[in-house]
């Protein structure tokens, strides 16, 4: 085993785990909120799960690319020949 | 363990190389298209339960235009209704045994997710006119210009990405699960897949139809407009 291949699983963990972080706090506080809002106006639920799909989706999107950066340094790495 | 990034080659047609993803969606067309040519063979105006149920599938799908978009669906149904029930079977499909979801590889997704971005600019260009949807792109100032136009891109890029990642991480952590364990331990997962396969399929229409409607429409952005509270 070579360097760039220990480097790059390390890579890849730390990419994956620090990268899901920030997006997993972040949902929390907006589901939670949405869950807020629900509560007061329950009549508004559909709108406001609507927008809270799309939100997680955009905050979700974070992870994603870090996962899709780790793929690329495990699968389709440029220094590995 | 194969790489998620490539996709097989299955067979050529001539110097083409055809690959899996293509095959099961060429599939998945077929499929769709008998299915919806059988069905709408014998239409009546007094719905018997098939044709009720269908109705309430167009009727839903309807309903999701008008609320998120602000608009009469008729113009978008049968784009927005293909993309949606074609991800969710695309998304399912990884149910049939030997199967895997088309839109586990990049390209099915950034094909979708361009075929959103051309819908987008040629809505807006019917609906403002050219000079009208180019001048979306330098509201609410000029200095937005370069910010718009990446925009453009990177939304695009995004709803391919997360596509992407969602569904193959799904058929990945099956993959991995599988080789660890037995039998019968991935099921859960692959009853998580079903579930996560219908939210990305509802988030990628419900995405493109927000795209759609902020370029038809000036006064309604990506967050979601509420309604004016009658």
């Amino acid at each position: 085993m070579n360097w760039i291949g220990i480097v790059s699983i390390i890579a890849a963990a730390v990419a994956v785990s620090f990268g899901a972080v920030g997006p997993a706090l972040a949902e929390g506080r907006a589901v939670a909120a949405a869950m807020d809002a629900i509560a007061r106006q329950p009549e508004s639920a559909n709108t406001l799960s609507r927008t809270l799909f799309v939100g997680l989706a955009m905050i979700e999107t974070m992870a994603i690319y870090c996962l899709v950066v780790a793929l690329l340094v495990l699968f389709a790495n440029p220094f590995v020949h | 363990m194969t790489s998620p990034l490539v996709t097989t080659v299955l067979l050529r047609i001539g110097p083409i190389p055809i690959t899996t993803p293509v095959v099961v969606t060429w599939a998945i067309m077929a499929a769709l298209l008998l299915f919806s040519i059988t069905a709408t063979r014998r239409l009546s105006l007094t719905p018997g339960r098939f044709q009720a149920t269908l109705e309430l599938v167009v009727e839903s799908i309807d309903s999701q235009i008008r609320d998120t978009m602000r608009a009469a669906p008729a113009p978008y149904r049968a784009l927005i209704g293909t993309l949606f029930i074609y991800t969710l079977l695309a998304n399912w499909s990884s149910l049939v045994p030997g199967v895997e979801p088309p839109t586990a590889h990049l390209e099915t997704d950034a094909a979708m997710a361009i075929i959103v971005f051309f819908a987008a600019m040629y809505f807006g260009i019917r609906a403002r006119g050219m000079a009208g949807y180019l001048k979306t792109f330098v509201q609410p100032s000029f200095i937005m210009l370069p910010l718009n136009i990446a925009e453009a891109f990177t939304r695009t890029f995004s709803m391919t990405v997360r596509l992407f990642g969602n569904v193959m991480s799904g058929v990945f952590i099956i993959g991995v699960v599988l080789s660890l364990a037995g039998l019968f331990v991935p099921i859960p997962l692959m009853a998580l897949d079903i579930l996560t396969g219908a939210i990305q399929a509802y988030i990628f229409t419900v995405l493109s139809m927000v795209f759609i409607a902020s370029a038809v429409d000036e006064n309604l952005h990506p967050p979601l407009k509420e309604r004016s509270p009658a």
